[in-house]
Parts: structure tokens; C-alpha cells; sequence
């Protein structure tokens, strides 16, 4: 395993959890199929009632974690907790879970299915049947209750699945690339219902590979790269990884206040781009004025978790990442 | 199958399967397999009837090897005459004779080159005289036929009495000979039904599996559940869902004897229960065994389709995978169907002790054999086995349902490292 993050690998997660108690924690799971390393040492630590992403692209490893950490398949290595219980299936009723593959059942009606993954997950059927009714009210499916699946529109049906994944009222929320498939309508519904979810407590932990849902959403990410997780934490943390760029204009091209500028500072039209100093902007802005420079305009841009990523996981990682983003829209 | 310590903790198996098992019953209920299933036992009646239908046709318009006669005018004569008083009272003994050739006296016949020509239904040709026939034929027609014609000949030479003393009759019900052979038949037939209904039954609960797995719900199922449950839930649902067929169609005929006065012969599509032999158990033990029987050997081999079912992907895969089975399955059925000619001898103790031919083997001696005990021990032993097969075949479930990942390395692994569970890239 390889983090980078000071002197404990979690040590970003480790701040978090000596203020919020955690609904998941993860030491080094590692996991092996046929000889092939799937995840090697996967450490993850998720504040209860936070939003959760695990970023990566496909064959990363995303969804071979979040199976570990539901039971779905158990670990070769490493240790799991969710929501305090050491085996996921003594909390199995406090999850909700949506895989990437979504799957319902074609005959069934809407509010049939809601009924059945909560039956799943110990409601009884009659009272899943009400809450199924109810949701699909709330969510602007009511009309469509009684119809079979196989007579919703793609959309339609994956809200259904996702308010049976919601209908048992679940303290954990675990979605597997939720927002695949979706339009951009209803991925700006989604990102709506999982701020909700967390506004209310729960927590919720999702995989994907596009960076604007986890950048808009998240509190905290895993970054995930060929089994491994060399970034886990706040977002704000990811994005520190990189200096963040300054961007000036001088009314005077050259002069000796030149000498002030980092060595990274490369001229792009108009205008010097280069690394904030780790000194800050303040000497490097007496150093201008002293020299006079002449100002036009100075801009101190932070980078985005898209450099952070490339930072963090690597060129390939990143072109991965791209190729799946573009697919995807 | 332990129940739940936590109330937060999963479904204990038993409730699981319970909801896997309620949401496949009415599944099936309503859909169209179930009305395949209701169809089921007619198809093997339908298919008996036509083949024996045209069988009978087949038979009626092939013409019966004769025996030509070519022998002088009066001879020929003579030996029609004979078999004409023959015929009737020998019923099918006799081969039909016709006239070949009336030969003027002095003439010769050439039997050799009437046969070579293969000209008509001519299977043999008798020349000479009554007296001194000769019968010109292949070597195993003349061991068949030689008898016939000289009993033939000797009535026309009336060497035997010119009438035939009356023969009063006096009708039975059965006797030994025939009450074996109809118990006989029952079994067999029972074997048959049974047969075709478990394999019609375990291939639909591994169609239901594809279709789980097509639907892309089992991940859904194996997050929240133990697999076990979902194999169990499967395996007992399309049981449930047999048990209401056969109940149905008790319903079916004894609504129509009772109250719709159609004679239990016409309600069994022409079969008269008053005709058929008693089972050796007696007809309310042999239907409760038959049941009893049909259960265990569903469990049985449904319980081996889902576990193969577990390993396909594809319905294709499935296809490949259970085909060995059902050709395997066919098998045990021949054996089954053999060891009937064979009880209380070592084949038919084999039949009874192997647990993919013991129901059969077992419906069997229900029909032939008096003696209860038996059943009693083998539907333990069949329980027992029915008990290890789910506990194999829903671990091997269990760790290969939810395996995914590259084909080409799944495809290159052995039977033995898929059947030991060796887990596969996810």
C-alpha cells in the first residue's frame, strides 16, 4: 500500500475520526483472483453521515472493494468494520446497496420490487409494499406504482432500484457507480437525493469514475489506481497535493524584478504562470512592487481534483479516467 | 441456518429463502411456464398416442410376408382349402398363403427365380405336392414357416380330424402372469412420468437462475442474503410451484368424475383404473411414494442444476454445462427401467442405493413389491442425500454465483479447481 499523507498513511481519515465516529473502516484489504492482484492493501476510512467517493477508473479495483466491505466477498487480507460490526452481515439490514449492474426483476410492479429489496433486508412485505407506494410519490413516480418494470423507461427503472436500495431506511448507503447510465437530469436528481441522504445522517459511500460527481459531492475520496489506494481523504487535502497556480500579468515585460519570479514561471501569452512559492504570494508581490513591475492582474488558482488525480494516480490512471468519462457522456 | 442474533444483522437462511422462495412461487405461478407445466404430462400421452397411432398405420399398410403356392390346379386348390379351415382358429400363427402358379401336370417351377426377382410380398414359395412339399425360402423363414406348412399340407391331405370339438370359455379378471406384467407396466410408466417431470422441473429452476442472472438482481440478492438462500429459496419455490401442478390436475379429474359424470376412464384420457393392475403397495401408498419420490429426486437433480447453473454465465454456458447431466440423467433412467427385470438381485440394490436412481428405482418396486419397509428406509436415505447434495451443491453456489471477471482465465482453469471453489476474478 502507498499513501502519501504525511506520516500515517490514514492520517487525513485519522483527524476525521477523532471528531466523527466512522460507519466504515478498512486496513489493507487485499483480495486475489486466480493469482491476480485485484486489491493490494486498501485502507479506508468513512465519518459516518459523510459523502464518500472512491475514484478510479474501470479495473481499478472500486468495485471488488466495496463488495469486500459489504460481505459480498470476504477479504483475502486486511480487517473491515462497518457501522462497528466486524462482519458486514450483522449490519446488513443498516445498509443499502446499489450495484453497477442494475438488475429488477421485468414482471414485477414498481412498487412490488421496492417491497422485495426491502423484504430483502427484513421489512415485511406489506409495510414495503406502503413505503414503496410512498416513495415512488415522493420521487414523482406515483403514476407509475403499478406498472411492471419492463414498462418503465431505463431512468424510471433505475430510481425504482434506487429507492429499494432506500426502502429499508438504511444508516449506510453503498453505491456502485450510481450515475452510469443516468441522463444529466436525472444525475442532477441523484446528486440531489444523496445530499439529502447525508443531510439526514446517513452516510454515503459511492464508487465512479467521473471526478466532477466526486469533486461536487464529496467530502472525502479514495483515489484508486491498479488495486491500490495512494490517496485517501478530503478533497481539499487531494487538491493541495498540487501548488496551487498563480497567474499574472505585469505591465512591464522584463526587468529585474524577473529575478523574483519561481523557477517554474513560464510566460503563456500575456501572462507568468507559475507555482505558488511555498514562501505564500507576499514576498513575491513586495519583490514586483520593489521592482516595478508594473501589475496588471495576479490570480491565485487552486487545482482542481482532476490534476490531483494525475498528481496522485498517474498520466495512465488519468487517461483511463478520461476515455471512461467521455464514454460516459 | 442460523438465525439472526442481531435484529440489524441479515435474514437468517431459512427467512431469506422464505422471501426468495415466495417472490420465484408467484413468479412462476403466473407466468407461462407454469401452463407448460400443467401441459407437461399430456405431451408424453400425446406423443404415446401419436406414435402409436401411426405405428398402427405403418402396420396396416405394410403387407405381410406370404407364402406363394405353385402347384398343380387341384393341389393348389387343396391347399388354399386347408388354410381357409386353419386360418381362423389359428389366428396369427399361420402366414398367409396365396396362389403363385397353377402348374399344368409335367411342368416345372422355378422357385429360386421367383424369389430372386423379389417381385411382390413373396417370402417363400412351396411346390411339390401335399403330400411332398417343398418349402423354397431364406434360412430363417424356412425354421419359422416349415411347421406351418406341413400342418397346411396334412389338412389337405385330411390326415387330421375334419372337425374341431367346441371349446366352451370362461372369462377372468387376471391372473399371475398378467397382474406381473401390468404391475410391470405401472412401474415403467411411473418411472417415465416421473422422469420427464424432474427433468422438466430442474431445467426450469436453472432457466429461473439465468434469468436471475440476465436480470443482473443476484448481486442485489447476494448483498443482503446468504447465497445459500437464494438456492434454497429457488429449489423449494419451483417444488411448491410442482406440488400445486399435481394438485390441480388431481383437482382437474376428480372435479370431472365427480361432478361433471365423465367416467374416470375418459378423465384419465382413456385409461380405466378398474383395468389397471394394483401397485404391489396398494394404489393410495404407491401415489403417496410417488410424490414422496418425485420430491427427493427433484431436490435431487435440481439441486445439481442450480449448483451448474452457479457456473454458467451465460444461457449458452448453462446449455453446454447441463447437457452431460440430462444425457447422464437418461442414463440412470435406462438403468432404472432395467433393474425392474431385475429385483431383489444385486443391479436393482445399485439402482436403489445410487441417489440420482433411487426414486425411480424405488417408484418401481412400489409397484411390483408388497413390502413397505423398504420405501421407508430408502426415503431416508434419499433424504440424507438430499440433505448433502443441497449442503454441496449451495456451497459451490454460494462461491461461484457471484464470480465474475476475465473469460479467458475462467475458461482455462479446470473442472476440478471450479467444482473445489477456487474463486475466480471478480
Amino acid at each position: 500500500m502507498k499513501i502519501e499523507l504525511g506520516e500515517s498513511p490514514l492520517s487525513d481519515n485519522v483527524g476525521v475520526q477523532a471528531s466523527r465516529p466512522l460507519a466504515i473502516e478498512a486496513h489493507g484489504l487485499v483480495k486475489r483472483f486466480d493469482g491476480t492482484l485485484a486489491v493490494d492493501g486498501v485502507d479506508i476510512a468513512v465519518p459516518e453521515g459523510s459523502i464518500y467517493g472512491i475514484l478510479g477508473p474501470n479495473g481499478a479495483g472500486k468495485t471488488t472493494t466495496l463488495r469486500m466491505l459489504l460481505g459480498i466477498i470476504d477479504p483475502d487480507e486486511g480487517t473491515r468494520r462497518i457501522l462497528g460490526h466486524e462482519r458486514p452481515h450483522d449490519v446488513a439490514r443498516l445498509i443499502g446497496y446499489l450495484p453497477e449492474e442494475r438488475g429488477l426483476y421485468p414482471s414485477m410492479k414498481a412498487y412490488e420490487a421496492i417491497a422485495f429489496m426491502g423484504a430483502l433486508r427484513g421489512v415485511p412485505l406489506k409495510e414495503g409494499r406502503e413505503r414503496g407506494r410512498e416513495l415512488l410519490e415522493n420521487h414523482g413516480l406515483g403514476f407509475a406504482a403499478e406498472r411492471q418494470i419492463r414498462q418503465l423507461s431505463k431512468g424510471m427503472a433505475q430510481t425504482v432500484q434506487l429507492l429499494g436500495t432506500l426502502v429499508h431506511k438504511p444508516k449506510l448507503v453503498v453505491f456502485d457507480e450510481p450515475f452510469s447510465g443516468l441522463d444529466a437530469l436525472n444525475q442532477g436528481k441523484l446528486e440531489k437525493m444523496i445530499r439529502g441522504l447525508a443531510a439526514e445522517g446517513t452516510t454515503v459511500i459511492f464508487s465512479t469514475h467521473v471526478i466532477a460527481h466526486a469533486e461536487r459531492l464529496c467530502e472525502q475520496i479514495a483515489i484508486i489506481a491498479g488495486g491500490k489506494v495512494p490517496f485517501a481523504g478530503r478533497v481539499d487535502v487531494a487538491r493541495d497535493r498540487i501548488p496551487a497556480q498563480v497567474r499574472l500579468e505585469t505591465h512591464s515585460t522584463d526587468g529585474p524584478w524577473r529575478a523574483a519570479l519561481p523557477a517554474d514561471a513560464r510566460r503563456e501569452g500575456d501572462y507568468w504562470l507559475f507555482s505558488l512559492p511555498e514562501s505564500g504570494i507576499e514576498p513575491l508581490l513586495r519583490a514586483l512592487i520593489e521592482g516595478e513591475a508594473g501589475i496588471l492582474s495576479l490570480s491565485i488558482e487552486r487545482a482542481g481534483l482532476h490534476d490531483a488525480f494525475v498528481a496522485i494516480a498517474g498520466e495512465a490512471a488519468a487517461r483511463a479516467l478520461d476515455g471512461e468519462e467521455e464514454t460516459a457522456r | 441456518m442460523s438465525m439472526p442474533r442481531d435484529p440489524a444483522g441479515r435474514l437468517s437462511t431459512l427467512q431469506a429463502a422464505f422471501v426468495v422462495a415466495r417472490r420465484d412461487f408467484t413468479a412462476i405461478l403466473l407466468s407461462r411456464y407454469f401452463i407448460f407445466f400443467l401441459l407437461g404430462p399430456l405431451l408424453p400421452i400425446l406423443f404415446a398416442g401419436l406414435a402409436g397411432g401411426v405405428g398402427r398405420q405403418v402396420a396396416e399398410q405394410t403387407a405381410q410376408p406370404e407364402i406363394g403356392i405353385a402347384m398343380q390346379a387341384a393341389d393348389v386348390d387343396r391347399m388354399l382349402a386347408a388354410y381357409d379351415r386353419l386360418a381362423p382358429r389359428l389366428g396369427g400363427g399361420l402366414p398367409p398363403m396365396v396362389e403363385l402358379k397353377r402348374l399344368a401336370p409335367g411342368e416345372s417351377f422355378d422357385a429360386h427365380a421367383v424369389l430372386a426377382a423379389r417381385s411382390g410380398n413373396i417370402a417363400a414359395v412351396v411346390t411339390g405336392t401335399p403330400s411332398a412339399p417343398e418349402l423354397t425360402a431364406t434360412k430363417e423363414r424356412l425354421e419359422w414357416w416349415n411347421g406351418s406348412v406341413a400342418l397346411v399340407s396334412a389338412m389337405a391331405l385330411e390326415k387330421q380330424p375334419t372337425s374341431f370339438p367346441p371349446v366352451r370359455r370362461s372369462v377372468v379378471a387376471t391372473s399371475g402372469a398378467n397382474q406381473t406384467r401390468g404391475r410391470m407396466t405401472t412401474a415403467q410408466s411411473g418411472q417415465t412420468l416421473l422422469f420427464i417431470v424432474i427433468v422438466f422441473l430442474a431445467g426450469m429452476v436453472l432457466s429461473t437462475l439465468v434469468e436471475e442472472k440476465a436480470n443482473k438482481i443476484i448481486e442485489v440478492l447476494a448483498a443482503a442474503i446468504p447465497m445459500e438462500a437464494v438456492f434454497l429459496g429457488k429449489l423449494f419455490a419451483m417444488l411448491a410451484v410442482s406440488l400445486v401442478g399435481v394438485l390441480i390436475w388431481a383437482l382437474a379429474i376428480g372435479g370431472l368424475v365427480s361432478f361433471a359424470g365423465v367416467s374416470s376412464s375418459m378423465a384419465l384420457g382413456g385409461v380405466d383404473v378398474s383395468n389397471l393392475p394394483t401397485p404391489g403397495v396398494g394404489w393410495p401408498l404407491f401415489l403417496l411414494f410417488g410424490v414422496a419420490y418425485f420430491s427427493m429426486g427433484y431436490l435431487l437433480l435440481g439441486s445439481i442444476f442450480l449448483a451448474i447453473g452457479s457456473m454458467a454465465k451465460t444461457v449458452r454456458e448453462v446449455q453446454t454445462l447441463s447437457m452431460p447431466v440430462t444425457m447422464f440423467q437418461v442414463l440412470v433412467f435406462l438403468f432404472c427401467s432395467y433393474a425392474l427385470t431385475q429385483t431383489g438381485k444385486p443391479l436393482e440394490l445399485a439402482a436403489i442405493v445410487f441417489p440420482l436412481s433411487s426414486p425411480f428405482a424405488m417408484l418401481g418396486r412400489a409397484a411390483i413389491e408388497e413390502s413397505v419397509w423398504p420405501h421407508i428406509a430408502a426415503l431416508a436415505w434419499q433424504g440424507f442425500c438430499v440433505a448433502v447434495f443441497i449442503k454441496l451443491g449451495s456451497g459451490l453456489f454460494r462461491r461461484r454465483v457471484m464470480q465474475s471477471g476475465p473469460q479467458h482465465r475462467r475458461q482455462r482453469r479446470s473442472l476440478l479447481a471450479i467444482v473445489r471453489g477456487r474463486p475466480a476474478a471478480a
